[in-house]
Parts: structure tokens; C-alpha cells; sequence
């Protein structure tokens, strides 16, 4: 039993997260949004030598050979930055589904000179899964892995059509997105589409969860300094009890949401039979408490966190918009009820990390 | 990360729960704020201390089992799991003891531990005052220097556990021209000395739950200092952050009662006509099992060499609004049948016992610094917010 991060994957999402504090400001995030790519391609390339888009292919691959408790670090940094790119998405969603269709030998081939175009980036994946609406940053992807009832299609970009869909969310890209589900496109099918469909729905889950911690973070550490910043009656308004106790709650929830989040990834990993569970909690959790944080920080901000100009608009649109993608609350409670209100639930404290104990 | 029990911690699991179960009483004991149910409690740690179960965090020397923290969470999981009694002397074996072992000289370890685990020595604390409640640094309960001896005079007051208790620790102040945080000693005081007097308090449950305490020309031996004159806030502070931690409250606990809850709501799920009660029962749940991780967590990094900060503030907030809210959900289920009081002839489902849960959880978010204090420490400690 050890619940903690290596020195090695701290090491490493220091690293990431020191760049991505450095290159996404908000500055440069408002700078995206009157570009039509709306996306930084010299920031790309320092994640690409930085080794971000192998992280998760098996070194057999020509990859790092890391696995999501290593990747979930590095999405929650996406997070705290607010970063606009999807690259959180294509390292913890499209990536796994990749190498899980090459590994059950499907794709006709097509799966292999992918992945090498991922991890050198030349090509661009997304995965459209059936729960989700719009697809993000749709337009200059390669090809897109979209799910159709349980079939699962590898697309090339001229397969699709795409119709734009403007989000709260300046810093998103969506659009919604038509194929045709034709045998030509099919990876796979029936039980082995539907179990693909359901590992990428749970990776989508504990990526966006994980980003929403990172947005919370984000939002108390401006909403603290602005607490600092902003007199009235004399003194920081931060000395108020009342401002102080709206964002100590914030901490209390995101302290009890983290640990959750860390147990989805460490279970999407090892014990996928409890995958469903696991992520269903992490992403109720973080919604939760980036909803929260985006209430608390704009009411301490003021008329200001009322305004375009207020940059905690730039983390508050995309908890609004991530807290329900991946499964909104229904779609996740149902699948805990399900799971917990059922007859032969195992509830004893030897279950609490999904191995039968030895005892009872 | 691995989030899986060696053999050795199974192993462990296994004997604590067949040990358990052999041992624990069938019937539930009374409940240890009367004089008959305390005396049964204190019988229990006779009969833990036996097993050698007493204290199994501690030195074997001190009557423990030197068992890391995974192996202490396992232990109360399957404390909580075998229904066995509540821990009389928990404010001995969880607060004082974690204090003792890491301020006390060997003498003292020596002399007050053993009987600590045992059971013989029961212990109340004594921080709080009349006008020293939230602002503990306004102490005012003296204890002057004379020769060999302190001499206690003053009052203590929501003492817990002192109707019964043989001992009291707190803080008194030894330097009588000091102010604030300063000048305060931790100082251990025997019940049965002459000059104390102890008049109980019914607490809302109608028990004598806690006590005042009158210290009047109450002579002790300067052995009874614990640390260094003065220095008792810094210890108190170390003693209050075992209160709101892992140590007095571990998860299993909630686990528990979240498991019961699911329990209940089962049992009664067609007679409930509120849809967000089942939202409810799995929150609980979902929170209780968060308030478990996040303890593994900690337990994990103190292991390898960590340490608790001000973030043992948010244990405090979360896991008594989480008492509080497993035990009102638990009344909406029971509706009217809720009200009765537990060992009522005519509860024989004992829902009684729902009904005080709820009712002590009403003090959990006051007790070991109110939610209040506690947010404003999180809010200026962790999070850096101006303290004026």
C-alpha cells in the first residue's frame, strides 16, 4: 500500500507544469482567441521535444511507456493553467485507444504509421465519443476515432463533415460532427467496440476531472491575490471572515477531491473491472468543486468578476463547458447508484481499492 | 502507487478480525457517560489491553504493537466493522499518548503510557474556559511555581470524559504576568487530588457528557509538566492537530456509518417519497470513501518521511459535516419513526441508536476548534489570505 506519486512523475510534472506556466498566460490564452486555429504551434513544439505526445504509447512503440498516474499529473497541470489545447485529450484518450486497437490487432495497418505520426507530431487524433456532442479543435485533426452505437470508426478528416459550434468558451474550437458509420471506416464492433468505447468514455472521464482540479487551483490562487489586492474599509478585503470562509471551502473540497481522482487513475490502470466506479466518483468530485470555484471566485471578485476583462472568465467557461463533457452528473450518479445501490455490492473496508482481501 | 495490501497487511487484517470477533461483546455496552456504562468501557480496554490491542501504533514497551499507520487504518476498520465499543480513553490513548511519546521525558512515558493503554488511567481534557473558547491563548487558570510542587487554582470547563475520569491534562499558566500564547504549560493533573472539584454538564443528549472543573490550592509535582515551562501552546497545538486528524478520527468510522446508511436506506427504500434521499445516501457514501483515500494518502506520505501541516484543518470541516450529514439523512429516512429514543421497548430495529448519532454530531463542528476557526486557519495558512 503506498498512495503516492514517485519523486520521477513529480520530477516530471514539475517540468511540463513550469513550462506551461511560463508560455500560457492569460494574455496568450486571449491572444488564441482571435486566431482562427485558435491554437499556439510554438508551444506545440516544446511539448512535443519534451516528449508530452509519447508519454503514454509503450516504449516498444518508440514511446515513454507511462501510464494514466503519471499522465494525470500532467492533465491536472493543463488544467492550472487553463490550457486551451486538447493535448491533455490526445495523451490520455486518443493515445490508449490507439494502442488498445493495434494491440487486438485491428485497423488494417492503419493504426501503426498513426501513432508514430502522434508521437513526432505530424498527425493530429481526437476521438468523438457518442456521449459528447461537439468534437474540440475538429478542424485541423487527421483522422477521428468517432463511435456510432457500439462501432467504432477510424475517419480521415475528408470523411466527415463538421459544422461549427461557438462555446462559452472562447479558448474551444467545437463543431459538431457527421459520418457516415460505413464498413469501409469500422475498427471495430460489437462487444470489443462497445469495451473500447467504454475505456476511452472512462479515460475521457478522469482526463477532464483531473483538469478540473487544475482549474479550481487556478481560481482560488486568483481569487487569493486579487482578496490581497482589493481594499475596502481600509483593508484587504480578504481579511473579511465571510470572503475567507468562500474560498476555505473551496480547499476543504478540492483536498477530498484530489485523492479521488488519483484513485480513478490508478484504477483505470489496474483494476478496470472497478474503472466505472472509480472515474464516475473522480469526475463528480472535481465537478463539483470546480463548480464551486468558479461561483466563489467570481462573487470575491466583485463587479470585476462580472467582466470580460476579470481573467477569471478564462477558467470559469471551461469548468462550465468541461463539467459536462465526458458524462454529465446524471450520466455519472446513475452508473454510482447502480453500482453501490445493487444487492451484492461489496461494501466491506477490504474492498475500498478493488482486490478482494484475503479475509471474509 | 500501489494500492494493495501486502500479504503481511492482510494477514494483519485477518487477525484483528477473527480476534474481533471472538471478543467484541454481543450486546452494545451503555453508553460511557453514565457510571455503569463507563465502568463496562473501561472494562473493554482491560480486555483490549489483554490482546495486547490497546494502543497498536505504540511501543511494544508501552503495551503496543509498533504497527505503522496502513496497519493502524486497517486495525479501525475493523474496529468500526466489528461493532465494537467506543475508546473511553480517547482522549488519553489518541491525544495525550501521540503527545507524551513526542514532549514527554522517558520517566513520564514510563509512567503514564502503560497505564494509558490499559485502561487504568482514563483521561479528560482541560482546555477550554468560561471566557477561553474559540480564543484558547485567553487561558487564565493559573499554576504557580512553589518549590518542588505547581499549584493550580482556577476553573476548566467542557471538560470531556471528567465526571468519570481519573486524570485531566491541560493548559495552565505558569508565568502569571504573560499574555496571549504565552507563559501556558501542559500540565497533568490527578482528579482525586484534594482541592479539585468536578460538577458535571448534561450534554443535549441528557448525559453528563463533560464537566466543569474547579481547581482550588490543587498542588501537583513539577514531574507533571509536560515539555518545557511555557511551552504549552506549541504542545497544545500538536495535541489539537491530532483531534482533527487521522488519529482521533479515522475514516473507518464514517465507512461504517455510510455502510449502515446504505443498510438503512434498503431496508426502507419503498417507503421513502423523497428522490434526493438516494442522492443523499450515495454522497455520504462517495464522501466517506474520499475522507478514506485521502487518509491512505496521508498515512502514505507520512511513512515515507512527510509531514501533517494546517491542511489537517480541512479534516476537521470535512469529516464533521460529514457526520452530520450521514445522520440527518438518515432521520429523513426514518421519517416519524426517527424521533424515538434509542432502548425504547418498542424500537426494536434499535433505529434509536440514528437518533444519537445525530444528535452528538451536532457537536462535531464545534469541538477541537469550531468550523469557523478552522476555515479561517485554512484560509490564512494554507491558502495565504491577510490575517487583518
Amino acid at each position: 500500500m503506498d498512495f503516492t506519486f514517485t519523486a520521477e512523475q513529480l520530477e516530471f510534472r514539475d517540468t511540463v507544469a513550469g513550462l506551461l506556466k511560463t508560455e500560457v498566460t492569460s494574455d496568450s490564452i486571449r491572444a488564441r482567441w482571435s486566431t482562427d486555429s485558435g491554437k499556439d504551434p510554438a508551444l506545440q513544439e516544446q511539448l512535443l521535444a519534451m516528449g508530452v505526445y509519447s508519454l503514454l504509447f509503450p516504449e516498444s512503440l518508440g514511446g515513454l511507456g507511462m501510464d494514466a498516474i503519471d499522465a494525470v499529473l500532467l492533465a491536472e497541470a493543463c488544467g492550472a493553467v487553463a490550457l486551451p489545447e486538447p493535448l491533455a485529450e490526445t495523451m490520455m484518450v486518443a493515445s490508449p485507444l490507439l494502442v488498445d486497437i493495434l494491440n487486438r490487432g485491428l485497423g488494417n495497418g492503419a493504426i501503426q504509421p498513426i501513432i508514430d505520426g502522434v508521437m513526432d507530431g505530424r498527425v493530429n487524433v481526437a476521438v468523438l465519443h457518442p456521449i459528447n456532442p461537439y468534437l474540440n479543435f475538429a478542424a485541423d485533426v487527421d483522422w477521428i476515432l468517432a463511435g456510432s452505437g457500439d462501432g467504432l470508426y477510424l475517419l480521415p478528416r475528408d470523411a466527415v463533415n463538421l459544422t461549427p459550434a461557438k462555446s462559452l468558451d472562447p479558448s474551444r474550437r467545437l463543431s459538431s460532427v457527421e459520418f457516415d458509420p460505413s464498413a469501409e471506416h469500422r475498427v471495430a464492433g460489437g462487444e470489443v467496440g462497445a469495451a473500447l468505447l467504454r475505456a476511452s468514455l472512462n479515460l475521457g472521464g478522469l482526463t477532464v476531472a483531473a483538469q478540473l482540479l487544475g482549474l479550481s487551483e487556478l481560481l482560488v490562487s486568483q481569487s487569493v491575490q486579487y482578496t490581497q489586492d482589493r481594499n475596502q474599509f481600509g483593508r484587504p478585503v480578504g481579511a473579511n471572515q465571510a470572503v475567507k470562509h468562500l474560498l476555505a471551502d473551496v480547499a476543504v473540497q478540492l483536498e477530498y477531491a484530489r485523492p479521488v481522482v488519483a484513485r480513478a487513475a490508478y484504477t483505470v490502470g489496474v483494476s478496470p473491472e472497478r474503472a466505472d466506479f472509480a472515474v464516475s466518483h473522480a469526475k463528480l468530485a472535481a465537478t463539483r468543486v470546480a463548480q464551486l470555484a468558479a461561483r466563489q471566485a467570481i462573487q470575491v471578485h466583485g463587479a470585476m468578476g462580472y467582466t470580460w476583462e476579470c481573467d477569471v472568465q478564462i477558467a470559469a467557461k471551461r469548468i462550465w463547458a468541461l463539467s459536462y463533457e465526458w458524462g454529465d452528473e446524471g450520466f455519472h450518479k446513475n452508473r454510482i447508484h447502480e453500482w453501490l445501490l445493487q444487492p451484492n455490492a461489496l461494501l466491506g473496508p477490504e474492498y475500498t481499492f478493488g482486490r478482494r482481501s484475503l479475509v471474509g | 502507487m500501489d494500492l494493495t495490501y501486502t500479504p503481511e497487511q492482510e494477514a494483519f487484517r485477518a487477525e484483528v478480525r477473527d480476534w474481533l470477533a471472538s471478543n467484541v461483546p454481543s450486546q452494545p455496552l451503555a453508553s460511557f457517560d453514565t457510571e455503569a456504562g463507563f465502568a463496562a468501557h473501561r472494562d473493554w480496554e482491560r480486555t483490549l489491553a489483554a490482546g495486547n490491542w490497546g494502543m497498536v501504533t505504540w511501543p511494544e514497551a508501552f503495551g503496543g504493537r509498533a504497527c505503522d499507520l496502513i496497519q493502524w487504518l486497517i486495525f479501525e476498520e475493523e474496529y468500526y466493522r466489528a461493532g465494537a465499543p467506543g475508546r473511553v480513553n480517547q482522549n488519553g490513548i489518541f491525544l495525550l499518548g501521540p503527545t507524551l511519546m513526542e514532549y514527554g521525558s522517558e520517566e513520564q512515558k514510563a509512567r503514564f503510557l502503560p497505564a494509558m493503554a490499559s485502561g487504568d488511567e482514563i483521561w479528560a481534557q482541560g482546555w477550554s474556559e468560561p471566557n477561553a473558547g474559540s480564543d484558547m491563548a485567553a487561558i487564565r487558570c493559573r499554576a504557580d511555581r512553589d518549590g518542588d510542587d505547581y499549584v493550580i487554582n482556577g476553573q476548566k470547563i467542557w471538560s470531556t470524559r471528567a465526571v468519570f475520569a481519573d486524570w485531566v491534562f491541560g493548559l495552565f499558566r505558569t508565568d502569571p504576568n504573560s499574555e496571549r500564547h504565552h507563559g501556558l504549560s501542559k500540565i497533568l493533573v490527578p482528579l482525586s487530588a484534594e482541592g479539585v472539584t468536578v460538577r458535571p454538564i448534561q450534554q443535549l443528549n441528557g448525559l453528563p457528557g463533560f464537566a466543569e472543573i474547579f481547581f482550588d490550592d490543587v498542588r501537583v509535582p513539577v514531574f507533571n509538566l509536560l515539555g518545557e515551562e511555557g511551552a504549552g501552546w506549541q504542545i497544545a497545538m500538536a495535541t489539537a492537530g491530532f483531534e482533527r486528524g487521522l488519529m482521533l478520527r479515522s475514516p473507518a468510522r464514517f465507512q461504517q456509518a455510510t455502510r449502515r446508511l446504505v443498510d438503512l436506506y434498503r431496508a426502507h427504500s419503498t417507503d421513502i417519497l423523497d428522490p434526493s434521499v438516494e442522492d443523499d445516501v450515495v454522497r455520504c457514501y462517495m464522501d466517506a470513501e474520499a475522507y478514506t483515500l485521502s487518509t491512505y494518502q496521508t498515512a502514505s506520505r507520512l511513512l515515507k518521511g512527510g509531514s501533517i501541516g494546517p491542511e489537517a484543518s480541512c479534516n476537521k470541516i470535512f469529516w464533521s459535516e460529514l457526520d452530520l450529514r450521514i445522520h440527518e439523512t438518515a432521520l429523513r429516512i426514518l421519517g416519524p419513526r426517527g424521533e424515538v429514543e434509542p432502548g425504547s421497548p418498542a424500537d426494536r430495529d434499535e433505529l434509536g441508536t440514528w437518533l444519537d448519532g445525530f444528535l452528538f454530531a451536532q457537536s462535531g463542528p464545534i469541538y477541537a476548534g469550531t468550523n469557523e476557526i478552522q476555515r479561517n486557519i485554512i484560509a490564512e495558512r494554507v491558502l495565504g489570505m491577510p490575517r487583518r
